[in-house]
């Protein structure tokens, strides 16, 4: 087995099944040995990609416009309190 | 009259032989009629069809033009629409109702469109046959039992099937041009960049492009003619000028150069796809085009870099899916997204960057290189769009990489971002279409158009192109 | 001591661009009604993408150079993937291994040098707040701060105490109000610290294999006692034989102590990998010039010049160019008060002992004052001997006291003739006078 499940699940933050896990286990383990067909090609010295058509050094100027209402920013929320929106308590650890 | 494509349409509506509303009531009741079998569409949005229908025959009389004025149009349901709800095929945004237009959206819109709906793709776009799809599968206009191809299958569907008179796809690798394949439609997927991202569900950022799937290669260059350009909320948009997309449209290609690969025709290639693009190969020979044998990058690594590239762009891309702001919680997943999430949070994970992600970027630069190299010798190069034809519904089940192996011969350009469309080239003996695309370097979509559309012009008479799905 | 203190630091600075760091919304949230300052790309919504902010950009490159960084030609901007519910994208765009600004330095007034790892570019989170909501324990969340331009800057674990870290803070502080990028205010959150503490044995080889990282320091004053708690604490783990927890430990202002927050089993794993959504950053050497010419004397080489060019006080420099309002106010002072013959000196006495409104004096009237104040009246001989000699009659106990040597009934004396002439007389004539008539 190479890859753990469950420890990569809770980095994805994704709930999974314990038949998931064991379907998963086999069937990423498969993708690795796939992809590890890349190894047969040389890349030595040479620069991955970081924009496939080149661009570089695109910002903006610094002006503000308008942002969505309150209204609208909280429109699609299934729980809002008071202009926030809300969620269970977390702990205040961060 | 729905049978229309966009030029044929835009004459009627100019010499007034029928109104917006007419041409818009044809689409959905063809969609009321077909759509059952197909389920090509996820939310149809028929009375602000109807109402922005007489708006447009209102704005008609008055004598305003508009490039797409009147002209229904389906938009596949990754792409954010102003007040109405946009899935991306997943239950996870089931009641999802963004607050603004994706730029293509607000284009098309400018451009006077009449918005019948948004399609059926692969859950995410993640997918070649819209069977992960949370609101069940599209089926093929011409084989109802087989699959239309994704992750645009459902905008590729009703194109094919007539429900709409264009539509609006997107593409990572191969979901505009395989399913255009597979449905017998035109597929344009132009180069990263040209066409503005923002508002499409992200999936793998560094490849998604958007682009239309059309009935005709005049529609496409018609379409892309509007949505190309730079976008002030697309750091990625490119600043290249836009082509003349519509006014190259007819020039000769005799000489034009085409390259083919033996790599393309690969091992496993559906024989009757290889006869019929081979065919149609010989055909642009006899218009003057001169073929020429190259050896490109073998097509097999493309999948394992597109694989680790996108999947690892995926899993943090739907990292905002938690539920608090819009849509609902990660349980929601299905199957092939979690899949997804799950390989991408692996390769990205601390210790495995350099030999995943690193090296496939590192190969991604290979591959592009390769194809500088290609473009040096030939003008564009072409080669079967998918190695089989449609397949039967069900093909997917428990093929954990079926994507990302299906668009074996998609992937290669997509990597590189370069410009390729899928025209219809012919038929199987069962009736399923043959699809064939012509890879043009980025930014070279004129002359991809351009060949593209040569062949159809030349071929317009052919008998297959008098087919029509049976629904 | 047996141990000596192994102090690094992390600091974040919020600038005060316009817009936000990746969208067009307004940067200016403080005090705003919550969730009026978003927008789908500050809110994380599908599809939306980031364009970067240009003066957020060189602004943070400027102050990499004004600690004297160096600046690659080649940046680029990463994901740092994490999930927490006031990142709205499950990502935060930073930087990881390109960096905008490496390998600067500060120089402590003991001429300690603080190494300077990296300043770079990154987007401020949303806000959580806690509070019971109908009788249940809650956590709301409010993104006007989300995509608020955030610089970071890394020390080197070169400070060994709470006054080296509080002098390299407030010079910090300095820089970033000289620049104009920040109003740095602590208590606002404009400028957020957190100091990794250990400590190593006299002697001892390499770092030590533990690091404590504090958070929650909203004051100068608290990072002091923060460091000074943690030291204790260590020493006191580290005499029992044992090694303190790699942990993450908050502040806690009552007890001016730390308490821990959640033990680091095993280092955060951000699958860092670059933004595919914003092309790289490739500089010229002209352009990062250019950027270093717009940088104004920074508090340093002001207060060196002030020293040197108008002959002041080291002291009084170091008042003075505390900020940049102050020392620029202080320069037109001077050249107002040449045309009166004012010295620098006499405007910068009279500036930091009469604590100057200087938001509400303009610099000329600054310099009338200081001259009315200077000019004495001169007053005949005779109104002075009268005045002397009826003091001298008033006050016999006084003039009994100086006679017996005490030296201060001077002054008194002095004070009681002044008050008396009822204008402002030249005090060293009149006191000779005085201590004439004493004798």
């Amino acid at each position: 087995m190479k890859i753990n499940v469950s420890h990569t699940a809770k980095l994805a933050s994704l709930p999974i099944t314990p038949s998931e896990v064991k379907k998963f286990e086999k069937q990423l383990d498969e993708t690795i040995d796939y992809v590890e067909e890349l190894n047969e090609v040389n890349t030595e010295n040479v620069e991955p990609t970081s924009q496939v058509t080149g661009l570089e050094n695109v910002l903006r100027q610094d002006s503000a416009k308008p942002s969505l209402s309150q209204e609208e920013a909280l429109s699609n929320a299934k729980s809002r309190y008071n202009g926030f929106f809300k969620v269970d308590a977390i702990l205040d650890n961060e | 009259m729905n049978n229309l494509n966009i030029k044929q349409a835009k004459e009627g509506l100019k010499n007034k032989k029928f109104s917006s509303v007419e041409l818009t009531k044809a689409c959905l009741g063809r969609i009321k009629k077909v759509d059952s079998k197909l389920n090509a569409f996820v939310t149809l949005t028929e009375t602000k069809a109807l109402e922005q229908a007489k708006l447009s025959d209102k704005a008609i009389k008055e004598g305003v033009e508009l490039p797409l004025l009147g002209i229904p149009i389906a938009i596949k349901d990754n792409f954010s629409t102003k007040g109405i709800r946009t899935t991306a095929s997943s239950i996870v945004l089931d009641d999802y109702i963004p607050p603004f237009d994706a730029t293509v959206v607000e284009k098309l819109k400018s451009a006077g469109m009449v918005l019948l709906g948004k399609t059926n793709m692969d859950a995410w776009a993640h997918g070649s046959s819209t069977e992960t799809s949370d609101y069940g599968a599209s089926k093929n206009p011409w084989d109802i039992k087989r699959l239309p191809g994704g992750s645009s299958g459902g905008s590729a569907a009703a194109v094919a099937a007539d429900e709409t008179v264009a539509a609006i796809g997107s593409e990572t690798a191969g979901s505009i041009r395989q399913p255009a394949s597979w449905c017998g439609v035109v597929g344009l997927k132009p180069t990263y960049g040209r066409v503005s991202r923002y508002g499409v569900v992200a999936m793998g950022s560094s490849l998604d492009s958007p682009g239309p799937i059309t009935k005709t290669v005049e529609d496409s260059a018609f379409i892309l003619d509007i949505l190309a350009g730079m976008d002030e909320f697309d750091a990625t948009t490119s600043p290249n000028p836009k082509g003349k997309y519509l006014q190259n449209l007819n020039k000769d290609i005799k000489g034009v150069r085409v390259g083919i690969s033996d790599q393309y025709f690969i091992k496993g290639i559906d024989k009757e796809v290889e006869k019929v693009v081979k065919t149609a190969i010989k055909d642009l020979e006899g218009m003057g085009a001169k073929i020429e044998n190259i050896n490109l990058f073998d097509p097999k690594y493309a999948i394992d870099v597109y694989t680790i590239i996108q999947r690892s762009e995926v899993s943090s891309n739907l990292a905002r899916y938690d539920g608090i702001r819009y849509g609902f919680g990660r349980e929601r997943f299905a199957e092939e997204a979690k899949r997804r999430i799950m390989f991408g949070t692996y390769a990205l994970s601390s210790g495995y960057y350099d030999q995943y992600y690193n090296k496939a970027q590192q190969v991604r630069t290979e591959i592009v290189k390769d194809f500088e190299k290609a473009f040096n010798k030939v003008d564009v190069i072409i080669a079967p769009t998918s190695p089989s034809l449609a397949l039967p519904l069900g093909a997917t089940k428990d093929a954990a990489m079926f994507g990302e192996i299906a668009d074996v011969l998609v992937e290669p350009s997509s990597i590189a971002g370069l410009a390729g469309i899928n025209i219809p080239v012919g038929f199987s003996n069962l009736g399923l279409p043959v699809g064939m695309q012509i890879i043009g370097p980025q930014f070279s979509e004129a002359l991809v158009l351009n060949v593209a559309n040569m062949y159809e012009l030349n071929t317009k008479n052919a008998l297959w192109r008098s087919k029509k799905p049976n629904l | 001591m047996k141990y000596t203190p192994i102090i690094g630091l992390e600091v974040h600075v919020e600038l005060k661009t316009n817009s936000k760091m990746f969208c067009p919304c307004s940067a200016d949230y403080f005090g705003q009604k919550p969730n009026t300052h978003t927008c789908p790309v500050c809110l994380g919504l599908p599809g939306a993408l980031p364009y970067p902010n240009k003066k957020a950009v060189e602004w943070c490159v400027q102050i990499g150079l004004s600690l004297n960084c160096d600046i690659p030609l080649f940046s680029k901007f990463d994901r740092k993937n994490y999930f927490y519910p006031d990142l709205p994208k499950g990502y935060q765009i930073s930087q990881y291994d390109k960096p905008f600004c490496i390998n600067g330095h500060v120089i402590l007034s003991t001429g300690k040098k603080i190494g300077i790892t990296r300043v770079h570019m990154e987007e401020d989170t949303g806000k959580l707040i806690h509070e019971t909501v109908n009788g249940k324990k809650a956590s709301l969340i409010d993104f006007n701060r989300s995509g608020v331009p955030l610089v970071e800057i890394v020390t080197e674990p070169d400070f060994e105490t709470a006054e080296e870290v509080k002098e390299y803070l407030q010079k910090l502080q300095q820089i970033v109000r000289y620049l104009g990028v920040s109003n740095a205010d602590m208590e606002k959150g404009n400028m957020r610290l957190e100091p990794n503490i250990s400590l190593k044995k006299q002697g001892q080889k390499g770092l030590p294999s533990y690091k404590v990282e504090v958070k929650n320091i909203n004051s100068f004053s608290f990072v002091g006692k923060a460091i000074d708690y943690e030291i204790k604490r260590q020493e006191e783990i580290l005499d029992s034989g044992k090694v303190p927890l790699q942990e993450t430990r908050g502040f806690v202002e009552k007890t001016s102590s730390t308490a821990s927050q959640r033990v680091k089993e095993e280092a955060s794993d951000y699958r860092y990998f670059p933004e595919p959504d914003i092309p790289p950053i490739r500089w010229t050497n002209e352009k990062i010039n250019g950027l270093k010419r717009e940088i104004p004397e920074l508090p340093d080489a002001k207060k060196t010049r002030f020293q040197k060019q108008f002959r002041i006080a080291e002291y009084d420099s170091e008042i003075l160019t505390t900020d940049k309002n102050t020392a620029d106010y202080f320069e037109e002072a001077v050249k107002a008060g040449k045309i009166l013959s004012l010295t620098p000196k006499q405007i910068a006495n009279y500036i930091i002992n009469k604590k100057t409104d200087i938001e509400s004096l303009l610099p000329a009237k600054l310099v009338e004052e200081i001259k009315n104040a200077n000019t004495t009246v001169s007053v005949d001989d005779k109104t002075l001997n009268e005045t002397i000699d009826k003091v001298l009659t008033e006050n016999p106990k006084a003039v009994e006291d100086y006679k017996k040597g005490k030296q201060t009934a001077i002054m008194f004396l002095l004070g009681a003739v002044m008050r008396s002439l009822k204008v402002k007389a030249d005090a060293e004539k009149i006191k000779a006078v005085l201590t004439a008539k004493l004798k």
